[in-house]
């Protein structure tokens, strides 16, 4: 043996497997009529209390329902379970992250067409999640006014690859001195032109903004369907 | 760290390679891994190590060619790198009015195989 070698191109996505998974997601949510919503962020950011007052608020006018990412420490799906209305946890183990076939797995026994909404709480954790399409219609990229506003300098990539950036725990920025021209200019800098929301899940503020943009989504997704042949 | 889970998709995907190829002996697989793929060249490195031990890919090295975040500027047009990962906007005009063209990639470019 000479020990010579080629080089042969075989340029192929190395998550393939997990983009093949999310694209037949997307499409089945789009059949079903059900507009899907992720939410990533550090844990500590108030996503599930956030979470939680979404669910409350929607409920009355739409069919909602929720899948949870925990790693098998965590219970955010029990206190969910308070908003009264479908929730399933995925227990994600040592996974620091959802996969677009946890999704479709917990999905197996739910009629989606039964759903307006649904929303996906991935695992705590702003690094991780990033590289993972899941087939949802929009992502949203949670931090508190805790936690600083050098948190996108921090984390560009996940504020790159998520679709809206929402500051939490509003009620605490005056304590915390919280600068919202820094917060946003951070923002703005890995993510040129990103939509941003400022609201706190204990006060209710900034909360119809948000709500707002979820029926504006969830219009638009209705608007863009084909019409169906019969 | 979601390195290890991105390191056996690698390898997975290398031995599929060579199964296909009639069993041949891949030596190393070169891989692109952009600025905004959400990986970590260090951790990918050392989590690929861990996993090829005692496999039948032990010799086989990974090669990581790391890639710029480039944008397209939609004020002058130019088509250049981003300032840096946490400015990302026009290096020439240094407006924000732009499109990443790339800095996604994590892709598996091509393979090194024994003739
Ligand atoms: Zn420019």
């Amino acid at each position: 043996m000479s020990g010579q070698t080629r080089l042969v191109e075989v340029r192929t996505k190395i998550l393939k497997q997990n983009d093949v998974v999310a694209r037949a997601l997307r499409q089945e949510f789009q059949q079903a009529g059900v507009t899907v919503i992720s939410l990533v962020s550090s844990p500590g950011t108030g996503k599930t209390a956030f979470l939680e007052v979404t669910l409350r608020s929607l409920r009355d006018r739409f069919r909602v329902a929720a899948l949870v990412g925990d790693l098998a420490t965590d219970n955010d799906a029990c206190r969910l379970a308070r908003a009264a209305v479908p929730i399933k946890q995925i227990i994600t183990g040592t996974v620091c992250h959802l996969e677009a076939e946890m999704i479709h797995a917990a999905l197996a026994d739910w009629k989606l067409a039964e759903l307006d909404f649904l929303f996906i709480e991935n695992v705590g954790n702003l690094v991780c999640p990033a590289s993972y399409d899941l087939g949802e219609d929009l992502r949203a990229v949670l931090f508190s006014v805790t936690e600083g506003e050098d948190k996108p300098l921090k984390y560009p990539t996940i504020f790159n690859t998520a679709d809206i950036a929402i500051i939490t725990k509003m009620d605490l920025a005056e304590a915390v001195e919280f600068n919202h021209d820094s917060a946003r200019a951070n923002i703005h800098a890995v993510r040129p032109g990103m939509q941003i929301l400022e609201v706190s899940a204990k006060t209710g503020n900034g909360m119809n903004d948000w709500l707002e943009l979820l029926n504006l989504r969830r219009e638009q997704a209705i608007d863009s369907l084909e019409p169906v042949q019969i | 760290m979601h390195e290890m889970s991105i390191a056996l998709c690698v390898l997975d995907f290398v031995e599929e390679e060579a199964a296909r190829r009639s069993n041949a002996v891949v030596k190393a697989v070169h891989i692109k891994l952009g600025a905004l793929s959400g990986v970590v060249k260090q951790a990918l490195a050392s989590a690929y190590d861990l996993a090829r031990e005692g496999t039948n890919l032990a010799n086989c090295e990974l090669v990581i060619d790391e890639l710029p975040i480039v944008v397209r500027c939609n004020v002058c047009g130019a088509e250049c790198p981003a300032e840096s990962i946490q400015n990302i906007r026009c290096s020439v005009c240094q407006s924000a009015e732009i499109d990443v063209v790339s800095g996604r990639e994590l892709e598996v470019a091509a393979l090194e195989i024994e003739s």
